[in-house]
C-alpha cells in the first residue's frame, strides 16, 4: 500500500501541473459533475438523515436524564459539519464513484483504449484523470454540504417526536446556532475537499495500474475503495489535529 | 531537442538499433535491428510468442527498450517534441475503440483534442473517413454495436485522420472472415498509395504478407532470421523459416 501511496502521488503531482488545462476540459468535468451528483445525491441523504438521527437517538435519552437534552442541537450541530459529514460522504463516494473510476480507467487499460490514447499523442492524465480529479472535488464538498443540513433535519425530527427526548425545533436549532460557526462549516469543507482528492487520486491511480484482464479490473477496484477509506480515516485524524490546533 | 510542430509530409524512416527488451526473465527481443525507407511498407512476420507486438509497441514508443535505439529521420523517438514533428498512428488487434464514445467521436478524437480543426470540419472529416472505409452513416452507432470487422475499419479510419507519417497494423486481419480480412487489406493497399506513409505491418497470415509486403522480416524467439523482398524470403534457405512458409493443414489421410 506504501509504494502505492508513493506513486498515487507522482500521479497528482503530475495531474496538478496540468492544471491549466482545466476550463479546456470543463464538458468532461461537467459529465463526471453529473455522474457523481446522479450516483450519489439521494444515497447521501437519506445515509446523512439517519446518521443525524441515530445520532440525536444515542445522546438525547442520557442527556435528557441530566437534564441536558437542551444541547442535542450543538452535539448533532458540530458532530455532523465537522466530522460524520465528511467522513461518511468520503466513504460513500470511494465506494461509489471510486470504485466505479477504476473500474473505468482499469478496463481503459487492459483492453489498450490508454494505449490508443498515447498513440494519439493524448495525455490520459488530461483526458481522464483531470476531469475526474477536478470533478470529485468539487462535488464532495457540496455533497458534504447537503450531507449536514439533512443530517441536522435527521437530529431535529428525533429530538422533537422522541418521547425520550421531546424538545421543541426552535430549542434544537437554538443550541445549533450557538455552537456551530462558520469556522465549522469551513472545517468540514476542507476535510471533504483532502478527501476528495485521495479518492480520486488514489482511484485513478489503480485503474492506471491495472494489469491482467477481468481479474486484474476487480483487483483494483477492491484496492481502490480499500486503500481510499484508509487513507481518509488516518488522513482524517492528523487534519482534526491540525485544524484544533489553528482554531 | 526537436523543433515543434514541424510538421512534414510524406514517410518517416525508421531505424532500430540493437534492440533488447525483457520481460520477466526472459529476453522478448534480443537485439533487432532494422531499416525501414521512407514510404516503404514493410511486413514483420512471425509465429506467436516471437515478439512481434512488443517490437511493435516500440516502434510507437508504447514501450521502453531495456537496451537499444529507435530512430525516426535519425532522431530518437524517446527525444521530446518527436510527437509534435512525426505523426505516428497505430491500429491495434482489437480495434481499442474508446468504448464510451461513439464510432464519429472515437474517429474525430485526435482532431477535437488537439485543436486542430473546428466542429463542422471535423463532421464532415469523419463521414469523409468512414466512408473511406465504408462505414458511412455510422457516426452514431457505439463499438459494442460493430461487428470485429467494422471495428478495425472504425481504427483505420481513426489512424487516417491524422494523416500519418508512419503507421503501423497489429495483425489487421485476425479474427476475420476471408472476405472481410481481403476488403480490410486492399483499404490498407489503397491508403498507402494515397497517403505514402511509412506501412508496418505485423502479421503471422502469410497470404497478406506475401500479398502487401515490399520488404519483411521474419521474427523467431526475439531475433530476426530472415530479411529481404517477399521473393527472397520465399528462397531463404533457413529450415525454421521454411518450415514457418510451407506448413500447411494437411489432416486427412
Amino acid at each position: 500500500m506504501f509504494q502505492n501511496i508513493g506513486e498515487m502521488l507522482l500521479l497528482l503531482g503530475r495531474t496538478l501541473m496540468l492544471a491549466p488545462h482545466a476550463w479546456r476540459e470543463r464538458r468532461k468535468v461537467a459529465e463526471q459533475l453529473f455522474e457523481i451528483g446522479n450516483a450519489s445525491l439521494l444515497m447521501a441523504c437519506i445515509l446523512s438523515l439517519f446518521i443525524g438521527g441515530v445520532l440525536a437517538l444515542q445522546t438525547g435519552p442520557n442527556l435528557a436524564e441530566r437534564g441536558l437534552q437542551s444541547i442535542i442541537g450543538s452535539i448533532v450541530g458540530l458532530s455532523m459539519c465537522r466530522e460524520l459529514g465528511p467522513v461518511m460522504m468520503a466513504v460513500l463516494i470511494a465506494g461509489r464513484v471510486g470504485s466505479a473510476m477504476a473500474a473505468e480507467i482499469g478496463s481503459m487499460r487492459v483492453y489498450q483504449e490508454i494505449d490508443a490514447l498515447r498513440t494519439m499523442n493524448i495525455d490520459p492524465l488530461r483526458y481522464l484523470v483531470l476531469p475526474r480529479l477536478l470533478a470529485i472535488s468539487i462535488a464532495l464538498p457540496m455533497l458534504v454540504v447537503f450531507a449536514v443540513l439533512v443530517g441536522w433535519i435527521g437530529g431535529a425530527l428525533v429530538s422533537v417526536y422522541n418521547a425520550q427526548i421531546a424538545i421543541s425545533f426552535q430549542g434544537y436549532l437554538e443550541s445549533l446556532k450557538e455552537s456551530v460557526d462558520a469556522m465549522d462549516i469551513f472545517n468540514g469543507l476542507l476535510k471533504s475537499l483532502v478527501f476528495a482528492v485521495v479518492v480520486g487520486a488514489v482511484s485513478c491511480h489503480q485503474g492506471l495500474a491495472t494489469l491482467g484482464g477481468p481479474r486484474g479490473i476487480g483487483r483494483s477496484v477492491t484496492k481502490a475503495v480499500v486503500n481510499s477509506i484508509v487513507l481518509i480515516l488516518i488522513l482524517d485524524y492528523f487534519l482534526t489535529r491540525l485544524l484544533l490546533y489553528i482554531s | 531537442m526537436i523543433p515543434q510542430n514541424q510538421s512534414k509530409t510524406g514517410g518517416v524512416r525508421v531505424e532500430v538499433r540493437g534492440l533488447r527488451k525483457r520481460l520477466g526473465q526472459e529476453w522478448v527481443l534480443k537485439g533487432i535491428d532494422l531499416d525501414i525507407q521512407p514510404g516503404e511498407c514493410f511486413v514483420i512476420m512471425g509465429p506467436s510468442g516471437s515478439g512481434k507486438t512488443v517490437l511493435l509497441k516500440h516502434l510507437i514508443g508504447l514501450e521502453q527498450p531495456d537496451q537499444g535505439e529507435i530512430l525516426l529521420d535519425g532522431h530518437r523517438l524517446v527525444d521530446s517534441g518527436i510527437r509534435d514533428r512525426y505523426r505516428m498512428a497505430m491500429v491495434f488487434q482489437s480495434g481499442a475503440l474508446l468504448n464510451s464514445l461513439t464510432v464519429g467521436e472515437n474517429v474525430g478524437l485526435y482532431l477535437r483534442e488537439h485543436r486542430l480543426k473546428p466542429e463542422q470540419e471535423i463532421a464532415r472529416i469523419v463521414a469523409e473517413k468512414l466512408e473511406l472505409v465504408g462505414l458511412e452513416g455510422m457516426e452514431d452507432r457505439l463499438p459494442a454495436e460493430l461487428s470485429g470487422g467494422m471495428k478495425k475499419r472504425v481504427a483505420i479510419a481513426r489512424a487516417l485522420v491524422m494523416d500519418p507519417q508512419l503507421i503501423l497494423y497489429d495483425e489487421p486481419t485476425s479474427e476475420l472472415d476471408p472476405v472481410v480480412a481481403v476488403a480490410v487489406v486492399q483499404e490498407i493497399i489503397r491508403l498507402r498509395q494515397r497517403l505514402s506513409a511509412t506501412t508496418i505491418i505485423v502479421t503471422h497470415d502469410r497470404d497478406l504478407a506475401f500479398g502487401v509486403a515490399e520488404r519483411m522480416a521474419i521474427l523467431h524467439h526475439g531475433e530476426i532470421l530472415a530479411i529481404g523482398s517477399p521473393d527472397e524470403i520465399r528462397h531463404h534457405p533457413e529450415p525454421t523459416l521454411q518450415h514457418f512458409l510451407t506448413i500447411d493443414f494437411s489432416l486427412k489421410a
